[in-house]
């Protein structure tokens, strides 16, 4: 974990070569809910988006660790065991 | 019928024969033209995007991360050296003359968003809650109890509140601040710790549509909270104006 004020003013790459660096998560925030919307000859329903808003938790919780190697599981272990050990006494 | 439909991934302006890019399922990625309104559009699996099909597919996270990447890896390339107005994600036609059919029927309005954005850039400001909100977390002996246990809890959640409260407050301060130097804003939910990834909690998600030449500007404000007590604030961008490309979108 980065102390306060380590790196947070350089922003984030948005650009091709920094794809990687572009968060999923500020991505579909965009893709999502923004964009010029046109309805296609193909449509994704509106219920089906709130659906994959509704389900988007989950998923991405289970795919981060691929996405952002060794952040968001690492954390939320580290955060139960700190839990716990609160909790323990 | 044909066993491919066509992908469109941004209106844009002045873009010529477009080589070497890669669009969603890797097709080349091409344009069509209509009255000087470009489409950035490339060939896709039919089956793939099948409304059915593509129904389940969101279900499916690498495959809507992975076409979410290619997208913006699209826009993102020609929104570096062109006007463009990147739609949202998956919208296919049947084939290309439907594309320029909707070009043709939607040609004010495209240009109308297209001349909103012209020299614009999309930013994104997430500003978290910082834990303690300054105060050192007390490194408090163990507690002796369920009772005493249950007493620092309550306390701690006390504490959490209150900081949260006064981080919103610098949060609305740094909002007002770039909403002044931006065209237009507009906000996002704020991302769960567990999307986001931060430990921090989240308390303002947003976007703005800001004048290229006042990108310093932006920077020196955001710089200015960099030791601010209670929150911490990140930047994000320079973003093609996804959060700025809807026709109806009024400004702020």
């Amino acid at each position: 974990m980065t102390g306060p004020g380590s790196g947070e003013l350089e922003p984030r790459a948005t650009s091709l070569f920094g794809d990687e660096e572009v968060a999923l998560v500020d991505l579909l925030d965009r893709l999502l809910a923004g964009g010029v919307v046109l309805v296609g000859d193909v449509t994704i329903s509106l219920a089906g988006v709130d659906l994959v808003r509704i389900s988007l938790r989950a998923l991405i919780t289970s795919i981060s660790p691929v996405e952002r190697p060794g952040t968001l599981a690492a954390r939320a272990e580290r955060a139960d065991e700190r839990e716990l050990e609160a909790g323990r006494g | 019928m044909s066993d491919t439909l066509t992908y469109v991934y941004a209106i844009a302006r002045d873009v010529g024969a477009v080589s070497g890019l890669r669009g969603v399922g890797g097709g080349p990625v091409r344009t069509l033209e209509v009255d000087g309104v470009t489409a950035v559009v490339s060939d896709v699996d039919r089956g793939e995007f099948e409304e059915r099909a593509l129904e389940e597919r969101l279900e499916d996270l690498e495959w809507l991360a992975s076409t979410a990447r290619a997208h913006h890896h699209v826009v993102d390339t020609l929104g570096r050296d062109h006007l463009v107005a990147p739609l949202a994600l998956a919208t296919v036609y049947f084939d290309d003359d439907r594309v320029r059919a909707v070009l043709a029927e939607g040609r004010e309005t495209f240009a109308a968003v297209l001349d909103r954005l012209a020299g614009h850039a999309e930013w994104g400001v997430k500003i978290y809650a910082r834990k303690g909100g300054g105060s050192a977390p007390t490194e408090e002996a163990r507690p002796r109890s369920g009772a005493e246990y249950l007493r620092a809890r309550r306390k701690a959640l006390r504490d959490t509140d209150s900081a949260l409260d006064d981080a919103r407050e610098a949060a609305g301060e740094v909002d007002d601040a770039v909403t002044a130097l931006a065209t237009a804003t507009r906000a996002h939910r704020l991302q769960d710790a567990q999307l986001s990834g931060e430990t921090d909690p989240m308390v303002l998600n947003q976007a703005y549509l800001l004048p290229i030449e006042r990108v310093d500007e932006l920077r020196a404000l955001v710089a200015s909270y960099a030791e601010h007590p209670r929150i911490r604030v990140e930047l994000t961008g320079p973003w093609v104006p996804y959060s700025f490309a809807q026709a109806a979108q009024g400004a702020s």
